[in-house]
């Protein structure tokens, strides 16, 4: 272990570090409105479109992102569709978290008791208003935990776009990693990177969770 | 003559095969209070939720006010601003306080002004007693409150129509006699028309004028309220009121 070498790469894994996080963050942003969009059609069973989009949730959650990526990053281009790396990861990690977002979202939307649609109902609301004010509310705090776990898992996804040349976290390591061939002070840089991150946004997104469940609830 | 607030012609329900409701007839005028009562399974539950569409009819036709419903899910919303209705298990908002519960009718689906609106909300809290309750979640409040409050919710659409759906059966004992009240004072003081499905006999025999005695699906007798009780039509009406006393 040579903490030269481990100071001499520092710039480079904070340049990967905030990558990480902003890839991390659009694709999580961009899940969580594909999730959410996703999850409301498939509740309110709007005709054709929540077919649609159950297929695309089948589709995205049984196939792996190194697959997608590939896809997107080399696939794509044959038919005409060029994108940045960066575009195709962040493409490819919505399109992924969405699918799991959509499942975190329905799990809260199918935990409301039914009473409470009746309830809507019987004051007159339409369906949007039933979305706005009672399905929404309710069930984004049922989904909290389930949502909190795809945020985990979608940030820890990200290493994946190290295979598409993104040089996020993961790819600052293995590119350092090949051309000085100091693995042991790489990688334990590259653990301690995702550790910063994961580690406090965990205690938080569990903080998050007890709060929402003693919230306001109980009937 | 006054004048007929909801006819019921020929409805039928059948949920798959099995048919649960059959050629139900009857209708209500204006400040008429009709009681369903039958046993357990006999139907009473989902022909009042047939008359606001949270079931929904397989046969038959419904009048609103003379105007016969085509039964759209955008008619339905605009009729059930005027069918009020109050549930068993209260189904208050559990994530909007007192005031907002009330409110939400009034001012997302009625698009009312809201100032207006609160202050009619609050003189209906005044009403039953709960004005220092406005800023209080479900969670803190009793059953007699919480269904004193939905009943409130209820009222502040201006419905032409209330519907109670056994509304004090799961309440504690000493919790029914207020909300019974609340329902009694609405009919006597406000003329308000209601389809009421309870099993407090002694609430029923006081507050009806006209009984509907379902068994299986089937209206067995339409009689009026008073005579019900005392000299009922049906065998199987004589043996359910003598079933209930104790």
């Amino acid at each position: 272990m040579d903490l030269t070498v481990i100071q001499a790469a520092i710039p480079k894994f904070v340049a990967g570090f905030k990558l990480t996080l902003w890839m991390s963050f659009t694709g999580i942003l961009g899940s969580l409105i594909v999730g959410l969009l996703c999850s409301l059609v498939q509740y309110f069973k709007v005709p054709v479109i929540s077919k649609v989009f159950t297929g695309y949730v089948e589709l995205a959650r049984n196939t792996p992102l190194l697959i997608q990526l590939f896809f997107l990053y080399y696939a794509f281009p044959v038919i005409g569709w060029k994108m940045s790396a960066e575009t195709c990861g962040f493409v490819g990690l919505t399109f992924l978290g969405g699918s799991y977002m959509a499942e975190a979202f329905s799990g809260g939307f199918a935990g409301i008791a039914p009473n409470q649609i009746d309830a809507g109902k019987a004051i007159g609301m339409n369906q949007f208003q039933l979305a706005r004010y009672v399905v929404f509310p309710q069930g984004l705090s049922l989904s909290v935990p389930a949502l909190a776990a795809n945020v985990i898992f979608l940030i820890k996804e990200t290493s994946i776009f190290s295979v598409i040349a993104i040089p996020e976290l993961t790819n600052t390591a293995l590119d350092l990693i090949g051309i000085y061939y100091r693995s042991n002070e790489y990688l334990l840089m590259l653990v301690i990177a995702y550790a910063i991150i994961l580690i406090p946004l965990s205690i938080i997104l569990t903080i998050l969770e007890r709060r929402v469940r003693y919230g306001s609830f109980g009937n | 003559m006054t004048k007929e607030i909801l006819r019921i012609e020929k409805l039928n329900k059948f949920y798959d095969k099995r048919q649960v409701l059959f050629n139900i007839d009857f209708s209500i005028k204006q400040g008429e209070v009709l009681a369903l009562l039958g046993p357990s399974g006999s139907g009473k539950s989902t022909l009042i939720r047939c008359l606001n569409g949270l079931e929904h009819f397989s046969s038959g036709n419904l009048f609103f006010a003379g105007k016969k419903l085509v039964p759209t899910e955008k008619n339905w919303q605009r009729l059930r601003q005027k069918i009020g209705m109050v549930f068993q298990s209260y189904d208050l908002f559990p994530n909007l306080n007192v005031l907002d519960n009330i409110l939400l009718g009034p001012t997302k689906v009625q698009k009312k002004n809201h100032d207006q609106a609160k202050q009619e909300a609050i003189s209906l809290l005044q009403r039953i007693g709960l004005t220092d309750y406005t800023a209080a979640y479900p969670r803190q409040l009793s059953g007699g409150q919480k269904q004193r409050i939905a009943i409130v919710r209820a009222l502040a659409l201006h419905p032409e129509l209330m519907l109670f759906d056994e509304v004090t059966a799961s309440l504690d004992p000493e919790m029914v006699r207020g909300v019974l009240e609340i329902i009694k004072e609405l009919s006597e003081k406000d003329n308000m028309t209601m389809i009421i499905v309870t099993h407090e006999m002694n609430f029923a025999e006081q507050i009806a004028d006209r009984v509907l005695f379902l068994d299986d699906g089937h209206v067995l007798e339409e009689t009026d309220g008073k005579q019900f009780f005392v000299n009922a039509q049906t065998k199987r009406a004589r043996e359910f009121l003598e079933s209930m006393k104790f």
